[in-house]
């Protein structure tokens, strides 16, 4: 067992016992605070920088070709914990030639965000990679209706994204080539 | 009637009634505040009479300071309307009704003698803040001023104001004396 | 048939009274301003800005005034008022109904009061004589504050009593005992003042403000004088105020919010500005004892001429001190932490009122030594 050593402590001296002293330091401290730059971010002006990896409100993106990727497969919706997500599923529609090669499209696609947790499972189980947290952080409304983000809207705050993979330019590619599978 | 014998009334019915309200209200918070307004009313009556010091002094030691004391142990207490319903025998009650009413009648005899002397006779109670020396003839400069209350508290009145100086100091040293601790037998070794 | 009023005496009064709004506008806005004060001061602190938003519609145009004023938020008193009170009255249904609404009367009216006999400066006539800027210049001026601020303490009890709640009533509790405690070392602090002031052959005598003012013009500040008695004074008067590190009575960390705990909108509001006023006055009051109150700076006499625009020139510099003492009481604020209840009544007890009594007798030998010298020098 280590040897434990009582250190005596210095008696105060007359001068620190009255605290005055102390009380003057303590009070330049303050005084000199005061003409320090202000960390204060005037808010609603200035935003806030939002880190990479930032869990936002989640959004549906489109590839870099604009088109849609989700592919209505209903993992989100099974993953989801709170049950915020729900999916109508419909087929694509026929005018959309690039894209016959999809069985399925969202008819519609809602994410309730009164009952979002933000927990990401969504974005980690879309096989599509269509649904992402992005940086968007601030939804408000008036109305439990308005809360709720539709397709349209979902969208809109997804915009498209960078898309590592082209899974389906390489699979039409394939397709063409000859070579399914 | 003018305006100071208006403000007379108004204050002499703050301080009367004041007191008769802390008699008879039931609960003891209530008594205390009536209380109060019974001093200031007797306060703004000194002031009346252009004696601010006296005035003061009696904001300043009964209400500001004796009554909030009240107030505390009656806060601290928490005695309630009830505290008071326990009755006094009707002859103890009875012989107490008879000295308030023979106190009552006595001062209002004197009071009405001093006052018709006073209208008879000027000189009894002269008009002292008129006489040019300030009163000094009498002994003692008469006046309102503080620092008259302080030179007659220092000559005439030196001994009253020791003897009384030293009951309050006896009284302390009793309280001190009474609410001390005595250290528990196992404290004492 | 009596004459009511002479004829003089009704003018007198209406300018009495109209004198009177005047203090109490300025006193109020005062305090409006040191809430202001007291946010942005916090905020520059802690590195923040402190309320900016605040504007009202057409001032947001003036080209440059308009956004500095903004910026420091001068327009936030107002809205802070009205919201106050506009704000939804709420009663608890547990409290006693007369004393609850009786208590944040109580304790503006002392806070007012006071006043009445705070001296702020001097008005030059063109005859060569000189009177004193204030309501009332009482001969017993210091008495007379002392008297109606310890009226003050009952607002205080009554709310914590009224209100029916531990922690309000722990809250006035406290505040009662803590004021008594201090008002003690606050009254003893001040008496080597008068003695040195009033000292046996100096023209002065009685307890008037405006007469310590006065004693103070070209000489030396009796916060020079007597640091001592400057120091107990301005603690117990930190103790009085309620202010940090005294604010026992509302310490948010183990009583909610003290005494106000069942007190919303105006009611709270009352509160609020009674403690601010408090401080003004209390600013206002050190400033004339110890700081020279309208005079220059100690050892030099008033540069400013005897006429109208001295006169002015007193009451800002007065007003000046009073705006110093009052950033002193938030800077002190943000800077200590709060005291534990038995630290107060220690320090209020068995330091402070030693100390003031030791410092009473100190400066009573020295005056009685003067006075004995210059007796001998007759």
């Amino acid at each position: 067992m280590a040897k434990t050593v009582v250190l005596e402590r210095k008696p105060l001296s007359f001068s620190e016992r009255t605290y005055l002293p102390q009380i003057a330091t303590g009070l330049k401290t303050t005084f000199s605070n005061m003409f320090k730059p202000k960390v204060t971010l005037q808010y609603p002006e200035e935003k806030p920088v939002i880190p990479k990896n930032y869990r936002g409100v989640p959004t549906l993106v489109k590839d870099p070709n604009g088109r849609e990727k989700c592919v209505s497969c209903q993992l989100c919706e099974f993953v989801c914990p709170p049950k915020a997500i729900r999916i109508t599923p419909g087929s694509v529609p026929e005018d959309q030639d690039d894209r016959e090669h999809v069985e399925k499209a969202p008819q519609e696609f809602e994410i309730n965000m009164l009952r979002c947790i933000y927990c990401g499972y969504c974005q980690e189980v879309c096989p599509e990679e269509a649904i992402f947290l992005q940086d968007e952080y601030s939804s408000s409304g008036f109305t439990r209706e308005e809360m709720i983000n539709n397709k349209e809207k979902l969208y809109e705050l997804g915009g498209t994204l960078p898309d590592r993979h082209y899974k389906w330019d390489k699979k039409k590619e394939a397709e063409t080539d000859g070579n399914t599978h | 009637m003018n305006a100071v014998d208006l403000l007379f009334w108004l204050f002499a019915v703050l301080s009367v009634g004041g007191g008769l309200f802390m008699v008879f209200s039931r609960h003891p918070v209530s008594a205390a505040m009536f209380m109060i307004v019974s001093l200031v009313g007797v306060a703004a009556l000194f002031v009346l009479l252009e004696s601010f010091f006296l005035a003061i002094l009696q904001v300043l030691v009964y209400a500001g300071a004796v009554m909030v004391l009240f107030l505390f142990i009656i806060m601290l207490l928490d005695v309630g309307p009830e505290a008071g319903k326990r009755k006094l025998s009707h002859f103890k009650t009875g012989i107490f009704g008879i000295l308030a009413t023979f106190l009552l009648v006595g001062i209002l005899l004197i009071l009405g003698n001093s006052y018709d002397s006073l209208a008879l006779d000027q000189s009894i109670w002269p008009e002292l803040s008129e006489s040019k020396d300030g009163g000094a003839s009498q002994g003692l400069p008469f006046s309102t001023k503080v620092s008259s209350f302080g030179y007659g508290l220092m000559t005439k009145y030196m001994l009253p104001i020791q003897v009384s100086g030293f009951m309050l100091l006896a009284a302390m040293v009793g309280v001190i004396i009474l609410s001390k601790k005595t250290p528990a037998r196992e404290d004492v070794k | 048939m009596m004459e009511w009023m002479p004829q003089g005496l009704w003018f007198e009064v209406c300018l009495k009274v109209f004198f009177a709004f005047m203090m109490v506008g300025a006193v109020m806005t005062m305090a409006g301003y040191s809430v202001l004060a007291e946010r942005k001061v916090s905020a520059w602190m802690q590195g923040r800005v402190g309320p900016n938003r605040t504007v009202l519609p057409f001032v947001e145009y003036i080209p440059i005034l308009g956004p500095i004023l903004q910026k420091l938020g001068m327009f936030q008193p107002l809205a802070d008022g009205l919201k106050f009170l506009f704000k939804e009255e709420i009663v608890p249904g547990h409290v006693n109904k007369f004393y609850y609404y009786l208590a944040p009367l109580i304790a503006l009216v002392p806070a007012l009061t006071t006043m009445t006999v705070l001296p702020f400066g001097q008005l030059y006539w063109d005859d060569g004589t000189v009177s004193t800027l204030a309501l009332a210049d009482l001969e017993v001026g210091i008495l007379f504050v002392f008297a109606v601020s310890s009226l003050g303490v009952y607002g205080i009890a009554l709310a914590g009593w009224s209100s029916n709640s531990k922690y309000s009533f722990l809250g006035g509790i406290r505040s009662s005992a803590q004021m008594i405690s201090y008002e003690l070392a606050m009254g003893l602090s001040l008496l080597p003042v008068f003695l040195w002031v009033c000292a046996p052959g100096s023209s002065e005598s009685g307890l008037s403000l405006s007469a310590i003012a006065n004693s103070q013009s070209g000489g030396a500040w009796l916060f020079l004088v007597q640091p001592l008695s400057a120091l107990i004074f301005l603690i117990a008067l930190f103790a009085e105020t309620n202010r940090l590190p005294f604010d026992m009575p509302e310490s948010e960390t183990d009583l909610v919010g003290g005494f106000h705990t069942e007190y919303g909108s105006f009611k709270f509001g009352i509160f609020f500005v009674a403690e601010y006023a408090h401080i003004v006055i209390g600013s206002a009051i050190f400033t004339v004892l110890f700081l020279g109150g309208w005079h220059f700076l100690p050892f030099i006499e008033d540069p400013w001429p005897a006429n109208w625009i001295g006169s002015l020139l007193g009451v800002g510099w007065f007003l000046a001190k009073t705006i110093f003492l009052i950033f002193f009481f938030i800077w002190v604020r943000w800077t200590l932490p709060r005291f534990r209840y038995d630290q107060v009544m220690n320090l209020g007890w068995s330091k402070l009122l030693p100390l003031a009594l030791v410092n009473l007798i100190v400066y009573l030998l020295i005056v009685t030594v003067i006075d004995q010298n210059a007796a001998a020098n007759l």
